[in-house]
């Protein structure tokens, strides 16, 4: 049983000017699921590409040991052949490849190069029943779910003969009911002998599913805990990956709720994709000033589908319904409408829609209020400067300066940087869809200090999550949607993460 | 005026979050990132130097440089209005077919039918909106990409610049057209001595000193503004060198165009349309929306950018400056042609992109690719002095064209390895 199958000692990894992995030491044993926790940019990533050899040998110091042997990778190929298979949080298919050919991309069944189709999707067909996905191995891809192409990149993994998997994030895209088949789906692979190494920021997840945990900071390996043997809580990994103690993961607050901001009546979105699809179904919200309402759905509920659908309507079709902003009806029909009348929207996805990444800090900034610091179309550049400067201050965005490339910026910072841009354009109501989304615990607090004083200020705000813990958290009030529809409106001294749960769920059978 | 401002927001400092202290990556990342942008002039000057040397001299020659200028200005006009379709992640293929037929237009409306000349040029100018609306639009509004519409273009332009003009040119143009195509400025001020350097028109120096004044004082206004508002600026020093830098260069070309025959009409229309696109691109909310599109299409659209109406627009006014080239080339030739423009598309794209604009879009500056143009100039001009054969020239271009967007890329991996 302490047999370890990896041991990767004493691994330094620079990049000009900056030490992401710093004498970091993993030991996994055979036929264990080994969490990894960490911040992000705590070296997570970092470490598995150099076990994968996407950092070859010669970048990196140290030493890798797998199967007992001193290995050397070159690159991805080399680790493949040895039974490590990495699983990217981007999965990596081709959308318009069947499942089959998904599998066996770069690894055909053919003879002479000519390729064998019958073998193909028969043996395709016998790794989804091995993953329990029942999809014709012929179907394209772009016509299954994200739950469902997480099964195929790990059926993709099985028919390389995987020795250990490394998943990373595998469960961020999924819905509670795929995340929780996944990780059966791990617990049979791991029966079967397959070692799984699996990155997560879900840390329930990691307790119900992982055997041992190690914990890196700031390039750092911090610690290895045994599941088992210590008795280790969700509190006892995350004072391990911040460095102390958190007593308490959200900010303390006062509400004071005024009048009606903002309300939804009878909205209705139809799919552009899918013709005569509902995706959001007569749905009716309401939100008042200095009020932090939540919206809890699990996904494909139709959350950043209404959102959007009423921010300007940059989703749907045949939308209906009407909007009232301060108790008169408003037509939100661009983003420039929407702007005007004072709604913003900050995006689940920040890198596709919130940002324009090779640009710096202070245009993404002023990206949405170009008017308001413009005059007869001339852009007032140094006001441009002052208010970026501003916002560095009070969001605390940790760049060298606001000339810094987006891109370039960790995860909760781009974050900042876009609620920056949308408070700079002195919004009433703020939608903030999954705000604390791929970011670690220090920087969610800031975003949820950031929230708290943005609703202090008077505005409404409406918070997407897929964590009902934050929600319970951080809301006054809670909505529920499910299909479409609104299922629910619960108080936050009612608010259960059960009775959401039952809300959330309702209608579906 | 309004509810919140930025200072409002407070955020305890709490959590180590992000970016751990990276100490001396400032300073690292700064020098790279000056290598990038400021690699293309380098490159120029050494390239300038090379031929200087090959040539024993000839190429900053007064009447040299004159022509270098001349030669190329309709290639540089064109480059102006494909860096912002290329910055906005476009491509247009169509401009040597527009400048055929623009300029086939004016010859009609000049030459066959007798219109007045100003008159002539403004209806071309007008026809050269018209065709990048008809192109912008199918781009824009219907959703057909731009290689696609502008190469569909490139023929359709081609045909009607046949129809309109059979198997021959059509000329000559008014002496106004050929002035501003070919012609100097008069010598109004008459000759000044400038000792063992001979005569100089003196209206071209005066115009040089408005320039370098002109320059001088903006940059210490636009110095100052960022002073004022607490951004950082570069040392005195630094700063008053940059400014001698620039001031010597601009003495320099003066100097040599006043020996030779005077300013170039089409220099002062470039240097106004330079000057003019410069500032649009990096000061106006429509050169801001042009980058914001580039450089993130969707994320544009939930700022609430109206692309669709951008996009037209840049097309639109590239069918202005190809219409503009296309009369200054006619001109210069003092016929319309059939095979006018021929192969015009694929200088400016190279001169877009030598000058540093980027393959995905987002990315490049007007001097740059005029800067990118005159590379490519002076390799013509400098090779063919030498007496190279065209194909070699043919394959230094390519080379050169290569080697630009490669170290583009190049230090783009860089860059982004080193996260």
């Amino acid at each position: 049983m302490t047999e370890h199958i990896l041991r990767m000692s004493g691994i330094t990894k620079t990049f000009p000017g900056v030490t992401a992995l710093q004498d970091v030491n993993l030991a996994v044993r055979r036929g264990e699921i080994h969490a990894i926790c960490g911040e992000n940019g705590a070296g997570k990533s970092t470490l598995m590409k150099v076990l994968s050899g996407v950092y070859p040998h010669g970048q990196y110091d140290g030493e890798i040991v797998f199967e007992g042997n001193r290995c050397e990778f070159g690159g991805i190929r080399d680790s493949e052949r040895a039974g490590i298979v990495i699983i990217h949080q981007e999965l990596a298919l081709s959308p318009q490849l069947s499942i089959a050919e998904n599998i066996y991309l770069g690894n055909e069944r053919a003879r002479r190069g000519i390729i064998d189709w019958n073998r193909t999707n028969y043996e395709a067909g016998e790794l989804l029943k091995r993953v329990g996905l029942r999809e014709n191995p012929t179907t394209t891809v772009s016509d299954i779910g994200v739950g469902k192409q997480q099964l195929v990149e790990i059926a993709k993994a099985l028919s390389k003969e995987v020795k250990l998997l490394i998943l990373d994030e595998p469960t961020a895209a999924l819905n509670d009911e795929d995340s929780a088949h996944l990780l059966d789906l791990l617990r049979g692979l791991r029966d079967e002998g397959i070692t799984c190494v699996i990155i997560s920021h879900k840390l329930n997840e990691v307790i119900a599913i992982a055997d041992s945990v190690t914990i890196l900071r700031d390039g750092h390996t911090i610690e290895t805990l045994d599941m088992a043997a210590d008795s280790v809580t969700e509190d006892r990994i995350i004072s391990g990956m911040v460095g102390r103690a958190l007593d308490n993961r959200f900010p303390p607050r006062t509400p004071a709720i005024g009048e009606e901001a903002f309300r939804i009546e009878d909205w209705t979105v139809y799919s552009p994709s899918q013709p005569g699809r509902k995706v959001v179904d007569g749905a009716s919200l309401m939100l008042r000033r200095g009020e932090i309402v939540g919206l809890a759905g699990l996904m494909g509920a139709g959350r950043t589908e209404l959102a959007m659908s009423v921010f300007g309507r940059t989703y749907g079709v045949h939308i209906s319904g009407r909007v009232f902003k301060g108790g008169k009806q408003v037509e939100l029909r661009t983003v420039q409408d929407a702007i005007r009348h004072g709604v913003a929207y900050a995006t689940e996805d920040r890198k596709r829609y919130g940002l324009n990444l090779i640009e710096d800090i202070k245009r993404n900034i002023s990206a949405a209020w170009l008017k308001g610091l413009s005059r007869r179309g001339w852009v007032n550049e140094y006001e441009e400067y002052r208010v970026a400067q501003q916002f560095r201050g009070s969001m605390n965005i940790k760049a060298p300066s606001v000339d810094s490339v987006v891109g370039k910026l960790s995860g909760g910072n781009q974050q900042k940087v876009v609620l920056s841009k949308w408070i700079l354009t002195e919004p009433d109501v703020l939608i903030l869809d999954e705000p604390t989304r791929g970011i670690d615990v220090g920087a969610k607090y800031e975003i949820y200090v950031i929230i708290n004083r943005l609703a202090e200020q008077g505005k409404a705000v409406l918070v997407i999550s897929s964590e009902l813990p934050e929600l319970l958290g951080l809301c006054d009030r809670i909505y529920t949607l499910s299909e479409g529809r609104v299922t629910g409106e619960v108080p936050r001294e009612e608010a259960t993460q059960e009775r959401l749960m039952y809300l959330m769920t309702k209608g579906q059978e | 005026m309004s509810s919140i401002t930025p200072a409002d927001v407070e955020v305890g400092a709490k959590g180590g979050g992000g970016a751990p202290g990276r100490p001396g990556r400032v300073s690292v990342g700064g020098l790279s990132l000056n290598l990038r942008s400021s690699g293309i002039y380098i490159a120029f000057a050494l390239i300038i130097v090379l031929f200087s040397v090959l040539t024993d001299g000839a190429l900053l020659q007064p009447q040299n440089i004159s022509n270098i200028i001349v030669q190329n200005s309709y290639i540089l006009i064109l480059a102006i209005g494909m860096i912002l379709v290329i910055i906005a992640g476009h491509i247009d293929l169509s401009v040597g077919s527009v400048v055929a037929v623009t300029g086939a237009l004016a010859a009609v409306l000049m030459v066959n039918m007798g219109v007045p000349w100003p008159a002539a040029l403004l209806i071309t100018i007008v026809a050269g909106a018209l065709i990048g609306a008809w192109q912008g639009y199918w781009i824009a509004y219907f959703g057909i990409p731009a290689f696609i519409v502008t190469l569909a273009g490139m023929l359709l332009f081609r045909a009607l610049t046949l129809t309109v003009l059979g198997n021959q040119g059509i000329g000559p143009f008014p002496d106004q057209v050929r002035t501003l195509a070919n012609g100097f400025t008069n010598g109004w001020l008459g000759n000044v001595g400038l000792g063992p350097l001979g005569g100089a028109d003196l209206f071209s120096l005066l115009v040089g000193v408005v320039a370098i004044v002109g320059m001088a004082f903006a940059q210490w206004r636009s110095r100052s503004a960022r002073k004022g508002y607490g951004q950082a600026v570069d040392p005195l020093a630094l700063f008053v060198l940059k400014i001698a830098a620039g001031a010597a260069l601009i003495l320099f070309l003066v100097v040599q165009l006043a020996r030779f025959k005077n300013l170039p009409w089409v220099l002062v229309l470039l240097a106004v349309l330079v000057l003019a696109y410069s500032l649009m691109a990096n000061r106006t909310v429509f050169g801001r929306q042009i980058y914001a599109i580039g450089g993130n299409l969707q994320a544009a659209v939930m700022s609430g950018v109206k692309v669709k109406s951008v996009v037209f627009w840049i097309f639109v006014n590239m069918g202005v400056l190809s219409a503009i080239a296309g009369v200054i080339f006619a001109g210069r030739l003092n016929q319309a042609g059939p095979t006018a423009g021929n192969s015009f598309e694929l200088d400016a794209i190279a001169a877009a992109f030598i000058g540093g604009a980027a393959v995905q879009g987002g990315v490049g500056k007007v001097v740059g690719a005029i800067t990118g143009g005159l590379i490519m100039a002076v390799i013509n001009n400098g090779m063919s002095l030498i007496g190279s054969p065209s194909e070699r020239v043919m394959l230094v271009k390519g080379a050169v064209l290569l080697a630009a967007v490669a170290f583009d890329v190049w230090t783009k991996r860089r860059a982004g390895t080193s996260r």
